[in-house]
């Protein structure tokens, strides 16, 4: 099929019934409300479950129950919801229940406000709920990545059973782009879920349980040793990145979803003024491509971290970088967009304080 | 001497021994609904839901697919269930700290939707897990360790009736109160489970029991005192019956 315009939320959630989608729980918030109001009519054309639930609490419990009974399941919201569905998250990770979770992030902290940003990192990479555990997390560039992310998402959830988050900002949940909805991702080898707790012990001959509870210590202990081993793979298999105009870069924007797209066009104006500078892009944001920064050439000197948050990715940047390059940051909060002129005034203090 | 069983533990159970306390009459819920299960055939598509309080480990005595939900959710879980797997029977067994503090959004919701599920609420007026804390549903002057001198109107209200409560909600469809105190009452609630899993089973909607209950050790009595005191305190604020049933015309016309 030939790639069709769509509005980023729909286009999410139309990618979602092709990937397999069984069931959707979700309640209204802005700015993701026309994934929902897409897969109100949608899901059920497709002969599968859409409920809106009383809060995003109940939608992740209903999400938990769906996923142990084996269902392929979704569910999204934003910023102050994602809050909210910490707690099902932690329970999910504990059980190795699969899920996909979109999470398109506004203002905050608090009501905040309904603008873009990139302010939920944290939230998403360390997670507000309990315990020892790991989400996958994709921060997709554009919509035609974050549909192929999408449909993948669901793959990857049942392959290691645990919550996978896709990551957009307001921006791309709303913009109209471009995207190829047939265009088939790569497909994990999968087993049957013959743990799913579906009602089925007649027919199994043994009774399934989903559990998160360990009372005594070594035997919990032993679960999160064994969560760990998945954990570990992720970091090993997932980690996702793009190098852009890195060949011959002296300064790297480290920059993801809509901010990288800010930073392409940044990119191309210093260049024409002759400044060789490059793009590392995350897509994965945990586990955090480190590779990258191994991949990245000696010739870069200065790493510019750039965030529509006041510093989040920066400490994992930080991380990674382990005091070898300088370090800038440049960050907009609150739901304020920065412009490519702005980045590039950045990009060019960087030069100029190298002259001096 | 030929030996003949004329008593046995349900096959509803599995082997392991309850975890409850000597005379705490959640063990006498458990053997009726798994008696159910077993008598209607059920057992062998059913998915129950452990919630957070004694019976958190119920996911070890159900002998059928369990899954346990976080505290006060397993509502919303039964409705992720029951929605993608509509043959299952599905059934929540939670407490009245669990369904009617924590929990009360979910509870009021999926009888809103009229999900067609059956809930199992163990009503015992006190958190007993966490060590004999006020609850909702504890009676006015009940000393508990977070009411040490009984609870008191003023500050913490008055005890809450969730069948009364449900009742007035227009998606539940069968609700009733029961207690375990005697043998009259026992086969009295053993009817009102069935009746719930038939609610479910005809696709009827939403269905709860309400069990009044007991926590000798939290309550500070002895099993028998305790059963006299339920009879004596709770179920006088709590009075037992049938406070819905939509079913009652649907029934005729099916
Ligand atoms: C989110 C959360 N808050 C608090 C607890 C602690 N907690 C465990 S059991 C329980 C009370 C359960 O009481 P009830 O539902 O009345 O059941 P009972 O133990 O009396 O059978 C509480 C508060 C928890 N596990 N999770
Ligand atoms: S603490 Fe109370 S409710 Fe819990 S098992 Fe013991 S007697 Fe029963």
């Amino acid at each position: 099929m030939a790639k069709v315009l769509m509005k980023g939320n729909e286009a999410m959630a139309l990618a979602a019934i092709k990937g397999g989608c069984d069931a959707f729980f979700g309640y209204p918030i802005t700015p993701q409300n026309e994934i929902p109001e897409y897969l109100s009519t949608h899901m059920a054309d497709h002969g599968r479950v859409f409920v809106q639930a009383e809060s995003e609490v109940a939608a992740i419990n209903m999400v938990y129950g769906a996923s142990g009974a084996g269902a392929r399941v979704l569910t999204s919201s934003s910023s102050p919801g994602i809050a909210l569905k910490q707690e099902g998250i932690s329970y999910m990770a504990g059980s190795e229940l699969p899920c996909v979770i979109i999470s398109v992030m506004r203002g905050g902290p608090g009501l905040g406000g309904i603008q873009p940003s990139q302010g939920d990192y944290n939230q998403i990479t360390r997670g507000g709920g309990n315990g020892d555990y790991h989400v996958l997390a994709f921060a997709p560039e554009t919509l035609l990545e974050t549909v192929d992310i999408v449909k993948q998402a669901f793959d990857l959830a049942d392959y290691y059973r645990n919550p996978v988050m896709i990551a957009v900002d307001g921006l791309i949940g709303q913009m109209m782009e471009p995207v190829d909805l047939d265009k088939k991702p790569p497909r994990k080898k999968l087993k049957p879920k013959d743990w799913a707790a579906e009602g089925l012990s007649g027919v199994r001959g043994h009774r399934n349980t989903i559990v998160s509870l360990h009372l005594d210590p070594y035997e919990l202990e032993k679960h999160n040793l064994r969560l760990k081993k998945k954990y570990d793979e992720m970091v090993k298999k997932e980690q996702r990145y793009e190098m852009i105009r890195m060949d011959d870069a002296e300064i790297a924007i480290v920059a993801y979803g809509s901010v990288a797209r800010i930073a392409r066009s940044a990119v191309l104006t210093l260049r024409e003024k002759g400044i060789k500078v490059g793009i590392i892009r995350p897509l994965s944001i945990w586990p955090f491509p480190e590779k990258a920064f191994v991949e990245t050439p000696d010739s870069v000197h200065t790493l510019l971290v750039a965030e529509m948050s006041l510093g989040q990715m920066l400490q994992d940047v930080k991380i990674v970088n382990n005091g070898q390059r300088t370090i800038k940051f440049y960050g907009r909060a609150g739901g304020v967009v920065p412009e490519a002129e702005e980045i590039v005034k950045e990009v060019q203090k960087i030069v100029r304080g190298r002259q001096s | 001497m030929k030996t003949q069983t004329i008593y046995q533990k349900s096959s509803g159970l599995t082997a392991r021994a309850l975890t409850y306390c000597p005379g705490c009459t959640h063990g006498v819920i458990h053997k009726l609904v798994a008696e159910v299960l077993v008598e209607k055939g059920l057992l062998e598509t059913a998915v129950g839901i452990a919630s957070v309080g004694c019976s958190v480990m119920s996911y070890e005595f159900f002998n059928c697919d369990m899954q346990q939900a976080a505290h006060g959710r397993a509502p919303a879980v039964a409705t992720g269930i029951k929605r993608v797997r509509p043959d299952a029977t599905v059934f929540t067994y939670q407490g009245d700290g669990d369904l009617a503090s924590i929990g009360m959004a979910e509870i009021v919701h999926a009888a809103h939707r009229s999900e067609n599920v059956t809930v199992i609420f163990v009503n015992n007026a006190i958190y007993g897990m966490t060590g004999g804390q006020m609850a909702p549903t504890t009676l006015i002057g009940q000393k508990t360790t977070t009411s040490p001198r009984g609870r008191e109107q003023a500050q913490t209200g008055l005890p809450l009736r969730m069948s009364e409560m449900l009742a007035t909600v227009p998606g539940a469809t069968y609700l009733e109160r029961v207690s375990v105190h005697d043998p009259k009452h026992i086969r009295k609630a053993k009817k009102a489970i069935e009746k719930a899993f038939d609610v479910q089973t005809k696709k009827q909607g939403f269905s709860m029991i309400e069990f009044v209950s007991t926590c000798p050790v939290n309550w500070g009595l002895t099993p028998q005192d305790s059963l006299e005191w339920a009879v004596e305190n709770l179920i006088s604020y709590y009075p037992l019956g049938v406070f819905k049933d939509a079913t009652a015309g649907e029934d005729h016309e099916n």
